[in-house]
């Protein structure tokens, strides 16, 4: 038997405002993934070293300051490196339209923006699962 | 075939009117036997039930019966006097209308001074400042952690010189500025009154609020150092000093709006945000310092959210609890110590990325609601504040909703207009009534420090707030643009607010310079004085006030109180 996704959520940086990465951690949980929250003030290292010692599937990134393609380019580089494995990399907050390619193509899969139904992400990575 | 149905539906309301059997009932039970029960049987509620956004029940209609209660002199009173529900000044808005008072910050001192100007120019009365994420968690610039966000979200302020290019030209004794800070507040508002006192400002003519509640960074906003007792402990250092040093400066603004914006009902809002308040007063009595030497400066500020109604509600409960906790909990004597005077802002989370637009309509509501129940000063969001820091033209738009208000649609020229509807006096004494029991639960169980380390109140957030995100997703709770009525081909924003890509290599350039010139045995010697009064429990605002004449920097300030308290790691509660 297939064992549950592991998701770690994560808050990389000095941003407090965790509101969007507790709902969707919360919505994971009860989905029946196996969850990891970080808590806020993560460094790219932090949060690298908790998807390896986790044996995570999903890293699920919130930021809402700005600083998303600093933290894309440093954390989906590092894993490439150092991950064994895919790690399905998705991110969620206040993006504008024009960085979401750019965060894409340092390998971030999926972004969700504000307004996004929980039901949906949840959804791509099942999806992503089924793919898998 | 509905359209066809429409006259045929008219013509029956019509017939009905003038049906002449319609009976007048003596009391509410009657008209609902009779009159409501026959329209319901045509014409059924639109939903089972209604609540306000914060889930308390709203009948169908409210009457003197829902008042019987309450005692229109005890509890509803007169503006001006004991219990305040109609407002903290007997002339509120007919003399001084509520202060407009726009957040502003980004990039360097400069840049936001230039913001301050452009807000002053277009009739902004008052200041308020935004730092950015290092600033606020005490790390300046030049720390790693702090590189990818200076100047992000708010001015990057590192040292004294550069407030004083955040302040320059801006007289601190005519207009008051606000600072959005609090795990550092204690360095901001020595640098503050360094600047104010360079000006020249008499120390009883410095005026100015800083919002130093740190209580809500644990529940709510998360932008904390230290472990919360050493935290409130520093709170308390700046309320004695500033009482002293700056009799007319507010050195904490208790905030409701974070709380509210992690996701809380209104009721939790009141609650906790009244309880912080209550934990500073509290903790300076435990020190020694009279309750009266302290509260009258102690200001609040709340989030208005949609909930039109119930906002307004929410700031007549918050003065009517608030004048009971601090005459009769507390035994405040000084009738300004039982004041709940208040900076309101209207909702950030209620702003959608989508159709920005709508969040004109929206802003311009809350902030009537915020006038109607009696604020003193308001910040109106701008229609672009959902995805970027506003650009002047969405600012523009915003203030000049407030100067709509003010000036067309005559809400400033009456007191507390609201007072005596069923639904309005009914609804008041409910939020009080569960906003007290939940703080009498907070209070039973230790207190707010307690209750925090606990994570009881973050529980209680989160609670809520995932509560609202599933009624959303089920479409039981509504936002226009996002769960109804979506543009499906839209193009989400436009104009992007962009930050000066040199600005974060000059302010790191500025701060390594001062550290370079200063004088390092002066600098030294006064972080040591810091250390000192940190360790053996006296007031450390004298000490840091010198360390910041000697340019000691934010971070190298902070840094002493964290080898001295520690850093604090949370419960984690989702």
């Amino acid at each position: 038997m297939k064992r549950p996704l592991r998701v770690v959520v994560a808050k990389p940086g000095l941003d407090g405002h965790d509101r969007g990465a507790k709902i969707i951690a919360r919505a994971f949980r009860d989905a029946g993934f196996e969850v990891i929250y970080t808590g806020i003030f993560q460094t790219s290292e932090m949060i690298v070293r908790t998807v390896l010692e986790e044996d995570a599937d999903i890293l699920g990134l919130s930021i809402l300051s700005g600083s998303h393609m600093h933290f894309a380019e440093e954390i989906c580089g590092a894993l490439r490196e150092q991950a064994a494995r895919e790690v399905l990399v998705i991110m969620g907050g206040i993006l504008p339209p024009r960085d979401i390619p750019k965060v894409k193509e340092a390998g971030v899969a999926e972004v969700f923006g504000p307004g996004t139904p929980t039901a949906r992400i949840v959804e791509y990575v099942r999806e992503w699962q089924g793919a898998a | 075939m509905a359209a066809t149905r429409m006259p045929n539906a008219v013509l029956q309301a019509d017939q009905d009117q003038s049906d002449p059997v319609s009976p007048q009932s003596t009391d509410r039970a009657a008209w609902e036997r009779t009159t409501l029960a026959s329209s319901l049987d045509r014409l059924p509620r639109r939903q089972e039930s209604f609540t306000t956004l914060s889930g308390l029940p709203i009948a169908d209609l409210y009457t003197p019966d829902d008042v019987k209660g309450i005692d229109p002199l005890k509890d509803i009173g007169f503006p001006g006097e004991y219990p305040y529900t109609r407002g903290v000044h007997a002339t509120m808005h007919r003399a001084r209308p509520w202060t407009i008072r726009q957040v502003a910050g980004f990039g360097t001192a400069e840049d936001t001074n230039g913001r301050y100007k452009y807000l002053l120019d277009h009739g902004e009365t008052g200041l308020s400042t935004d730092f950015d994420l290092p600033t606020l968690l005490g790390r300046d610039s030049d720390h790693p952690m702090g590189l990818p966000e200076i100047g992000r979200i708010g001015v990057a302020v590192d040292t004294l010189e550069d407030v004083r290019r955040l302040m320059a030209d801006i007289p601190l004794d005519q207009v008051s500025t606000s600072y959005t800070i609090n795990a550092s507040a204690f360095v901001l508002i020595g640098m503050y009154e360094a600047v104010a006192k360079d000006q020249g400002v008499a120390d009883n003519l410095i005026t100015g609020t800083c919002q130093n509640d740190i209580l809500k960074e644990y529940t709510a906003q998360n932008e904390y150092i230290y472990p919360p007792r050493d935290a409130v402990r520093l709170v308390v250092d700046t309320m004695e000093y500033a009482a002293k040093t700056m009799p007319r400066y507010n050195p904490v603004s208790v905030s409701g709006y974070h709380i509210r914006e992690a996701g809380a009902t209104a009721v939790q809002e009141l609650a906790f945000t009244l309880g912080a308040g209550h934990c500073y007063v509290t903790e300076a009595m435990k020190r020694g310092i009279p309750a009266d030497q302290v509260a009258p400066r102690v200001s609040f500020f709340w989030d208005i959210h949609n909930d039109f109604f119930e906002e307004i509600c929410k700031l007549r409960a918050a003065r009517r609890l608030w004048a009971r906790m601090m005459r009769d909990w507390v035994g405040a004597r000084d009738p300004r110590s039982w004041l709940m005077r208040a900076h309101s802002q209207t909702a950030g989370v209620s702003l959608t990325a989508q159709q920005p637009d709508n969040n004109i309509a929206r802003t311009a509501i809350q902030a009537l609601a915020a006038i109607l129940g009696g604020t003193q000063s308001l910040h109106t969001n701008s229609k672009d504040e959902a995805y970027q820091i506003p650009s002047e033209g969405a600012i523009k738009i915003a203030v000049r909703t407030q100067q709509i208000l003010a000036l067309e649609n005559r809400v400033a020229d009456i007191i507390d207009p609201l007072a005596g509807s069923y639904y309005v006096e009914n609804l008041t004494t409910r939020l009080e009534e569960e906003a007290e029991a939940l703080l009498r639960q907070v209070l039973d169980r230790g207190g707010m420090v307690e209750s925090i380390e606990d994570g009881f109140i973050q529980r209680q957030i989160a609670d809520s707030s995932a509560a609202y995100q599933q009624a959303l997703d089920e479409k039981r709770e509504f936002m226009v643009g996002v769960n109804v009525h979506v543009d499906e081909d839209e193009e989400l924003p436009f104009e992007h607010f962009e930050l000066d890509p040199g600005m974060a290599e000059r302010q790191i350039k500025r701060t390594q310079s001062i550290r370079r010139m200063r004088n390092q045995a002066e600098t030294a010697a006064a972080l040591k004085e810091v250390r000192a009064a940190a360790v053996n429990k006296e007031n450390t605002m004298p000490a840091v006030s010198r360390a910041i004449r000697a340019d000691a920097t934010v971070g190298e300030i902070c840094d002493v109180m964290r080898e001295v308290y520690g850093e604090y790691s949370p419960p984690l509660v989702y």
